[in-house]
Protein backbone atom coordinates (compact mmCIF):
# COMPACT_ATOMS: atom_id res chain seq x y z
CA UNK A 1 0.00 0.00 0.00
CA UNK A 2 1.39 3.41 -0.52
CA UNK A 3 2.41 5.51 2.32
CA UNK A 4 0.95 8.91 3.49
CA UNK A 5 3.18 11.39 2.63
CA UNK A 6 1.74 14.96 4.37
CA UNK A 7 3.66 17.98 2.79
CA UNK A 8 1.63 20.48 5.29
CA UNK A 9 -1.06 20.82 7.52
CA UNK A 10 -3.42 24.16 8.09
CA UNK A 11 -5.76 24.82 11.19
CA UNK A 12 -7.90 27.15 11.73
CA UNK A 13 -10.00 28.44 14.61
CA UNK A 14 -12.81 30.74 14.89
CA UNK A 15 -14.49 32.31 17.11
CA UNK A 16 -17.49 33.81 16.78
CA UNK A 17 -19.21 36.52 18.86
CA UNK A 18 -21.78 38.29 16.94
CA UNK A 19 -23.02 38.73 13.57
CA UNK A 20 -25.12 42.29 14.05
CA UNK A 21 -27.12 40.47 16.71
CA UNK A 22 -26.72 39.99 20.71
CA UNK A 23 -22.85 39.47 21.32
CA UNK A 24 -22.53 36.15 23.00
CA UNK A 25 -20.15 35.84 25.88
CA UNK A 26 -18.99 31.80 25.05
CA UNK A 27 -18.18 32.40 21.36
CA UNK A 28 -19.02 29.43 18.95
CA UNK A 29 -16.11 28.07 17.55
CA UNK A 30 -15.91 26.41 14.28
CA UNK A 31 -12.41 24.94 13.41
CA UNK A 32 -10.92 22.84 9.81
CA UNK A 33 -7.85 20.87 10.40
CA UNK A 34 -6.19 20.12 6.60
CA UNK A 35 -3.54 17.72 5.43
CA UNK A 36 -1.87 18.40 1.98
CA UNK A 37 -0.51 14.50 1.03
CA UNK A 38 1.22 13.36 -2.27
CA UNK A 39 -1.85 11.85 -4.42
CA UNK A 40 -0.42 8.07 -4.59
CA UNK A 41 -2.71 7.46 -8.20
CA UNK A 42 -1.97 11.10 -9.87
CA UNK A 43 -1.38 10.80 -14.02
CA UNK A 44 -2.84 7.19 -14.36
CA UNK A 45 -5.89 5.72 -14.13
CA UNK A 46 -5.44 3.08 -11.05
CA UNK A 47 -8.59 0.70 -11.06
CA UNK A 48 -7.85 -0.62 -7.59
CA UNK A 49 -7.56 2.25 -4.94
CA UNK A 50 -9.22 1.54 -1.90
CA UNK A 51 -6.82 0.43 0.37
CA UNK A 52 -5.24 3.37 0.64
CA UNK A 53 -8.46 3.95 2.98
CA UNK A 54 -7.16 2.09 5.62
CA UNK A 55 -3.39 4.19 5.43
CA UNK A 56 -5.63 7.17 5.77
CA UNK A 57 -7.25 6.47 8.76
CA UNK A 58 -3.81 7.56 11.18
CA UNK A 59 -4.32 10.65 9.16
CA UNK A 60 -7.62 11.07 9.88
CA UNK A 61 -7.45 10.24 13.58
CA UNK A 62 -4.26 12.46 13.44
CA UNK A 63 -6.83 15.70 12.93
CA UNK A 64 -10.09 14.66 14.32
CA UNK A 65 -7.96 14.53 17.48
CA UNK A 66 -6.24 17.89 16.75
CA UNK A 67 -9.97 19.30 15.85
CA UNK A 68 -10.35 18.36 19.48
CA UNK A 69 -7.48 20.20 20.92
CA UNK A 70 -7.95 23.53 19.61
CA UNK A 71 -11.36 23.51 20.32
CA UNK A 72 -10.54 23.29 24.14
CA UNK A 73 -9.90 19.33 24.34
CA UNK A 74 -13.33 18.25 25.49
CA UNK A 75 -14.88 15.49 22.72
CA UNK A 76 -18.45 16.53 24.47
CA UNK A 77 -18.59 20.02 23.54
CA UNK A 78 -18.47 19.41 20.25
CA UNK A 79 -21.95 19.31 18.10
CA UNK A 80 -21.33 19.50 14.28
CA UNK A 81 -19.23 18.58 12.13
CA UNK A 82 -17.99 17.69 7.87
CA UNK A 83 -15.18 16.53 5.72
CA UNK A 84 -14.18 17.61 2.75
CA UNK A 85 -11.38 16.92 -0.22
CA UNK A 86 -9.50 18.90 -2.91
CA UNK A 87 -8.36 16.84 -5.76
CA UNK A 88 -5.17 18.22 -7.62
CA UNK A 89 -5.19 18.32 -10.99
CA UNK A 90 -3.29 15.14 -12.24
CA UNK A 91 -6.27 13.26 -9.63
CA UNK A 92 -9.71 11.97 -10.61
CA UNK A 93 -12.83 12.94 -8.25
CA UNK A 94 -12.80 9.27 -7.20
CA UNK A 95 -9.58 10.12 -5.43
CA UNK A 96 -11.26 12.33 -3.06
CA UNK A 97 -14.30 10.04 -2.40
CA UNK A 98 -11.10 7.88 -0.93
CA UNK A 99 -11.37 10.23 2.26
CA UNK A 100 -15.09 9.87 3.34
CA UNK A 101 -14.76 6.58 5.35
CA UNK A 102 -11.26 7.36 7.35
CA UNK A 103 -12.29 11.04 7.53
CA UNK A 104 -15.82 9.73 9.47
CA UNK A 105 -14.95 6.64 11.13
CA UNK A 106 -11.78 9.23 12.40
CA UNK A 107 -14.18 11.98 13.75
CA UNK A 108 -16.88 9.14 14.82
CA UNK A 109 -14.40 7.34 17.06
CA UNK A 110 -12.57 10.73 18.80
CA UNK A 111 -16.08 11.76 19.25
CA UNK A 112 -16.91 8.42 21.13
CA UNK A 113 -19.75 7.41 18.50
CA UNK A 114 -21.81 10.48 16.79
CA UNK A 115 -24.77 8.97 15.03
CA UNK A 116 -25.13 11.45 11.63
CA UNK A 117 -23.53 10.84 8.56
CA UNK A 118 -20.51 13.25 8.19
CA UNK A 119 -21.72 16.03 5.97
CA UNK A 120 -19.16 15.84 2.86
CA UNK A 121 -17.69 17.68 -0.48
CA UNK A 122 -15.23 17.56 -3.10
CA UNK A 123 -13.92 18.82 -6.46
CA UNK A 124 -10.90 18.76 -8.36
CA UNK A 125 -8.94 22.29 -8.20
CA UNK A 126 -5.78 23.97 -8.06
CA UNK A 127 -3.48 25.75 -5.66
CA UNK A 128 -5.97 27.97 -4.07
CA UNK A 129 -9.21 26.67 -4.63
CA UNK A 130 -11.94 27.44 -1.87
CA UNK A 131 -14.03 24.64 -0.30
CA UNK A 132 -17.20 24.96 0.84
CA UNK A 133 -17.36 22.30 3.98
CA UNK A 134 -20.50 21.61 4.55
CA UNK A 135 -21.85 20.76 8.64
CA UNK A 136 -24.45 19.18 10.34
CA UNK A 137 -25.21 17.98 13.70
CA UNK A 138 -23.45 14.55 14.56
CA UNK A 139 -26.15 13.05 16.03
CA UNK A 140 -29.16 13.80 13.79
CA UNK A 141 -28.71 15.44 10.40
CA UNK A 142 -32.59 17.29 10.67
CA UNK A 143 -31.28 19.98 13.29
CA UNK A 144 -32.05 23.02 11.30
CA UNK A 145 -29.89 25.30 13.80
CA UNK A 146 -26.67 23.20 12.95
CA UNK A 147 -26.53 23.43 9.01
CA UNK A 148 -23.64 25.22 8.53
CA UNK A 149 -20.68 25.28 6.20
CA UNK A 150 -16.83 26.68 6.69
CA UNK A 151 -14.74 27.57 3.97
CA UNK A 152 -11.15 26.46 3.56
CA UNK A 153 -8.39 26.26 1.44
CA UNK A 154 -3.94 27.26 0.94
CA UNK A 155 -2.94 29.11 -1.61
CA UNK A 156 -0.24 26.95 -2.38
CA UNK A 157 -2.31 23.76 -2.38
CA UNK A 158 -3.57 21.20 -3.81
CA UNK A 159 -0.23 20.39 -6.63
CA UNK A 160 -1.19 18.59 -9.12
CA UNK A 161 -0.12 15.40 -7.63
CA UNK A 162 -1.57 16.42 -4.30
CA UNK A 163 -4.59 15.47 -2.28
CA UNK A 164 -6.14 18.45 0.62
CA UNK A 165 -8.01 16.56 3.16
CA UNK A 166 -10.16 18.54 5.48
CA UNK A 167 -12.28 17.59 8.52
CA UNK A 168 -14.40 20.08 10.42
CA UNK A 169 -15.93 20.49 13.91
CA UNK A 170 -17.69 23.20 15.63
CA UNK A 171 -18.90 23.77 19.26
CA UNK A 172 -22.89 24.56 18.25
CA UNK A 173 -25.33 26.07 16.51
CA UNK A 174 -25.01 29.18 13.94
CA UNK A 175 -24.42 32.52 15.80
CA UNK A 176 -28.03 33.57 15.55
CA UNK A 177 -30.12 30.25 14.66
CA UNK A 178 -33.84 30.98 14.27
CA UNK A 179 -35.49 29.74 11.14
CA UNK A 180 -36.94 27.03 13.51
CA UNK A 181 -37.07 23.52 12.48
CA UNK A 182 -35.73 20.39 14.57
CA UNK A 183 -33.51 21.84 17.72
CA UNK A 184 -30.89 19.95 19.27
CA UNK A 185 -32.69 19.85 22.24
CA UNK A 186 -35.65 17.94 20.78
CA UNK A 187 -33.57 14.70 19.33
CA UNK A 188 -33.64 11.45 19.63
CA UNK A 189 -30.23 10.66 18.44
CA UNK A 190 -30.81 7.00 17.25
CA UNK A 191 -31.20 6.80 13.45
CA UNK A 192 -29.02 9.72 12.94
CA UNK A 193 -31.59 11.75 11.63
CA UNK A 194 -33.88 12.89 14.18
CA UNK B 1 -11.77 46.76 25.67
CA UNK B 2 -11.97 49.25 22.81
CA UNK B 3 -12.08 47.13 20.31
CA UNK B 4 -15.81 45.33 18.82
CA UNK B 5 -14.91 42.06 17.80
CA UNK B 6 -17.44 40.07 15.61
CA UNK B 7 -14.55 37.32 15.29
CA UNK B 8 -11.35 35.87 15.91
CA UNK B 9 -9.77 33.29 13.54
CA UNK B 10 -6.51 31.47 14.23
CA UNK B 11 -4.42 29.41 11.35
CA UNK B 12 -1.49 27.57 11.76
CA UNK B 13 0.16 26.15 9.23
CA UNK B 14 2.86 23.30 8.81
CA UNK B 15 5.57 22.33 6.41
CA UNK B 16 6.54 18.38 6.88
CA UNK B 17 7.97 18.32 3.12
CA UNK B 18 9.15 20.71 0.35
CA UNK B 19 9.85 18.86 -3.02
CA UNK B 20 9.67 15.94 -1.30
CA UNK B 21 12.64 16.81 1.16
CA UNK B 22 11.67 15.80 4.68
CA UNK B 23 11.60 19.13 6.81
CA UNK B 24 12.11 18.11 10.39
CA UNK B 25 11.33 19.40 12.05
CA UNK B 26 8.43 21.06 10.56
CA UNK B 27 8.76 24.52 9.72
CA UNK B 28 5.31 25.99 12.04
CA UNK B 29 3.96 29.46 11.71
CA UNK B 30 0.74 30.47 13.18
CA UNK B 31 -1.84 33.73 11.96
CA UNK B 32 -4.54 34.88 14.33
CA UNK B 33 -7.22 37.97 12.63
CA UNK B 34 -9.75 39.53 14.35
CA UNK B 35 -12.69 41.01 12.40
CA UNK B 36 -13.78 44.44 14.23
CA UNK B 37 -16.25 47.11 13.63
CA UNK B 38 -14.61 50.05 12.14
CA UNK B 39 -15.78 53.02 14.66
CA UNK B 40 -14.95 55.82 11.61
CA UNK B 41 -16.78 53.81 8.66
CA UNK B 42 -18.32 55.84 6.27
CA UNK B 43 -16.98 59.48 7.75
CA UNK B 44 -13.66 61.57 7.19
CA UNK B 45 -12.53 61.92 10.90
CA UNK B 46 -9.66 63.47 11.36
CA UNK B 47 -8.72 62.05 14.86
CA UNK B 48 -7.73 58.60 14.57
CA UNK B 49 -6.59 57.66 18.11
CA UNK B 50 -9.30 55.38 19.30
CA UNK B 51 -8.02 53.55 16.10
CA UNK B 52 -4.82 53.46 17.45
CA UNK B 53 -6.07 52.43 21.40
CA UNK B 54 -7.81 49.49 19.17
CA UNK B 55 -4.31 48.32 17.65
CA UNK B 56 -2.94 48.19 20.77
CA UNK B 57 -5.29 45.95 22.04
CA UNK B 58 -5.21 43.74 19.03
CA UNK B 59 -1.43 43.60 19.11
CA UNK B 60 -1.34 42.09 22.47
CA UNK B 61 -4.70 39.77 22.22
CA UNK B 62 -3.24 38.66 18.33
CA UNK B 63 0.31 38.07 19.25
CA UNK B 64 -1.04 35.99 22.49
CA UNK B 65 -3.53 33.70 20.81
CA UNK B 66 -0.94 33.21 17.52
CA UNK B 67 1.96 32.16 20.02
CA UNK B 68 -0.72 30.26 21.96
CA UNK B 69 -1.63 28.54 18.67
CA UNK B 70 2.46 27.25 17.99
CA UNK B 71 2.66 26.23 21.26
CA UNK B 72 6.31 27.36 22.02
CA UNK B 73 7.50 29.66 24.57
CA UNK B 74 6.74 33.52 23.17
CA UNK B 75 10.51 34.31 23.21
CA UNK B 76 11.50 31.37 20.76
CA UNK B 77 9.57 32.80 17.99
CA UNK B 78 11.93 33.54 15.29
CA UNK B 79 9.91 36.07 13.06
CA UNK B 80 6.82 38.17 12.89
CA UNK B 81 4.62 40.42 10.71
CA UNK B 82 1.28 42.09 10.70
CA UNK B 83 -1.51 43.23 7.86
CA UNK B 84 -4.86 44.63 8.16
CA UNK B 85 -7.79 45.24 5.17
CA UNK B 86 -10.21 47.83 5.59
CA UNK B 87 -13.84 47.17 4.25
CA UNK B 88 -15.32 49.22 1.39
CA UNK B 89 -17.04 51.86 3.89
CA UNK B 90 -13.52 52.56 5.20
CA UNK B 91 -9.84 54.29 4.64
CA UNK B 92 -6.84 53.04 4.26
CA UNK B 93 -5.70 55.19 6.55
CA UNK B 94 -7.70 53.37 9.35
CA UNK B 95 -5.56 50.57 8.96
CA UNK B 96 -2.53 52.51 9.65
CA UNK B 97 -4.08 53.61 12.25
CA UNK B 98 -4.73 50.15 13.81
CA UNK B 99 -0.67 49.21 12.78
CA UNK B 100 1.81 51.48 13.20
CA UNK B 101 1.33 54.01 16.42
CA UNK B 102 0.62 51.17 18.97
CA UNK B 103 0.71 47.80 18.03
CA UNK B 104 4.26 47.05 17.99
CA UNK B 105 5.08 47.33 21.68
CA UNK B 106 2.44 45.44 22.99
CA UNK B 107 3.33 42.72 20.73
CA UNK B 108 6.73 42.74 21.45
CA UNK B 109 6.25 42.65 25.19
CA UNK B 110 4.29 39.16 24.77
CA UNK B 111 7.07 37.87 22.86
CA UNK B 112 10.04 39.04 25.28
CA UNK B 113 11.95 41.02 22.26
CA UNK B 114 11.75 42.07 18.73
CA UNK B 115 14.10 44.50 17.89
CA UNK B 116 13.28 44.45 13.87
CA UNK B 117 10.27 46.59 12.03
CA UNK B 118 7.69 44.27 12.52
CA UNK B 119 6.96 44.02 8.55
CA UNK B 120 3.30 44.96 7.08
CA UNK B 121 0.89 45.99 4.38
CA UNK B 122 -2.74 47.10 4.02
CA UNK B 123 -4.94 47.53 1.73
CA UNK B 124 -8.92 47.95 1.24
CA UNK B 125 -11.31 45.14 0.05
CA UNK B 126 -14.24 43.45 0.31
CA UNK B 127 -15.47 40.27 1.48
CA UNK B 128 -12.84 36.94 0.99
CA UNK B 129 -10.02 39.72 0.38
CA UNK B 130 -6.73 37.74 0.40
CA UNK B 131 -3.72 39.28 3.07
CA UNK B 132 -0.41 38.50 2.03
CA UNK B 133 0.90 39.13 5.52
CA UNK B 134 4.66 39.73 5.17
CA UNK B 135 7.34 37.85 7.28
CA UNK B 136 10.59 38.46 8.86
CA UNK B 137 13.26 37.93 11.49
CA UNK B 138 12.03 39.48 14.56
CA UNK B 139 15.24 40.87 15.52
CA UNK B 140 17.45 41.11 12.45
CA UNK B 141 15.47 42.12 9.66
CA UNK B 142 18.38 41.34 7.26
CA UNK B 143 18.18 37.49 8.00
CA UNK B 144 17.18 36.35 4.38
CA UNK B 145 16.15 32.90 5.38
CA UNK B 146 13.40 34.48 7.02
CA UNK B 147 12.02 36.67 4.43
CA UNK B 148 8.67 35.06 3.53
CA UNK B 149 4.78 35.90 3.49
CA UNK B 150 1.95 33.90 4.99
CA UNK B 151 -2.02 34.05 3.07
CA UNK B 152 -4.85 34.88 4.96
CA UNK B 153 -8.53 35.09 4.15
CA UNK B 154 -12.15 34.59 5.49
CA UNK B 155 -15.22 34.34 3.13
CA UNK B 156 -17.16 36.32 5.45
CA UNK B 157 -14.82 39.27 6.14
CA UNK B 158 -14.37 42.77 6.26
CA UNK B 159 -17.96 43.81 5.48
CA UNK B 160 -18.53 47.58 4.34
CA UNK B 161 -18.59 48.86 8.10
CA UNK B 162 -15.29 46.15 9.44
CA UNK B 163 -11.47 46.12 9.39
CA UNK B 164 -10.01 42.64 9.48
CA UNK B 165 -6.21 42.64 11.60
CA UNK B 166 -3.94 39.97 11.65
CA UNK B 167 -0.48 39.32 13.11
CA UNK B 168 1.71 36.23 12.34
CA UNK B 169 4.76 34.69 13.82
CA UNK B 170 6.70 31.61 13.23
CA UNK B 171 9.24 29.17 14.72
CA UNK B 172 11.41 29.23 11.89
CA UNK B 173 12.09 30.69 8.29
CA UNK B 174 11.40 28.96 4.71
CA UNK B 175 11.69 25.35 4.26
CA UNK B 176 14.60 24.81 2.42
CA UNK B 177 16.35 28.32 2.48
CA UNK B 178 19.09 28.52 0.51
CA UNK B 179 19.80 32.06 -1.28
CA UNK B 180 22.40 33.04 1.05
CA UNK B 181 22.55 36.30 3.21
CA UNK B 182 22.54 37.21 7.12
CA UNK B 183 22.14 33.58 8.75
CA UNK B 184 20.06 33.58 11.88
CA UNK B 185 23.14 32.50 14.21
CA UNK B 186 25.35 35.72 12.99
CA UNK B 187 22.78 37.97 13.96
CA UNK B 188 23.70 40.46 17.08
CA UNK B 189 19.47 41.56 17.17
CA UNK B 190 20.85 44.83 18.47
CA UNK B 191 19.34 47.45 16.31
CA UNK B 192 17.06 45.18 14.51
CA UNK B 193 18.19 44.83 11.36
CA UNK B 194 21.62 42.76 11.50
Amino acid sequence: MPEVRIRKRLTVLEEIFHEGGPVVTTPLKRAAALAIIHNPYAAKYVPDIAGFMDDLKPLGLSLAKTLVDVLGGDPKTIEGYGKGAIVGSSGEIEHGALWHVPGGYAMREVLGGAKAIVASTKKVGGPGTRLDVPITHINASYVRSHFDAMEVGLNDAPRADELLLALVMTTGPRIHARVGGLKASEIKGEDGLR
Amino acid sequence: MKAAIRKVAVFVEETHTEMDRKIAPPTRRAAAVAVIENPFAGKYTEDLSDLMTIGEELGELLTTKAVAALGIPANTVESYGKAAAVGENGELEHAAAILHPKLGAPARRVLGKGAALIPSNKKRGGLGVVLDIPLGHKDAAFVRSHFDGMEVRLNDAPRANEIMVAVAVTDSGRPLPRVGGLTKDQIKGEDGLR
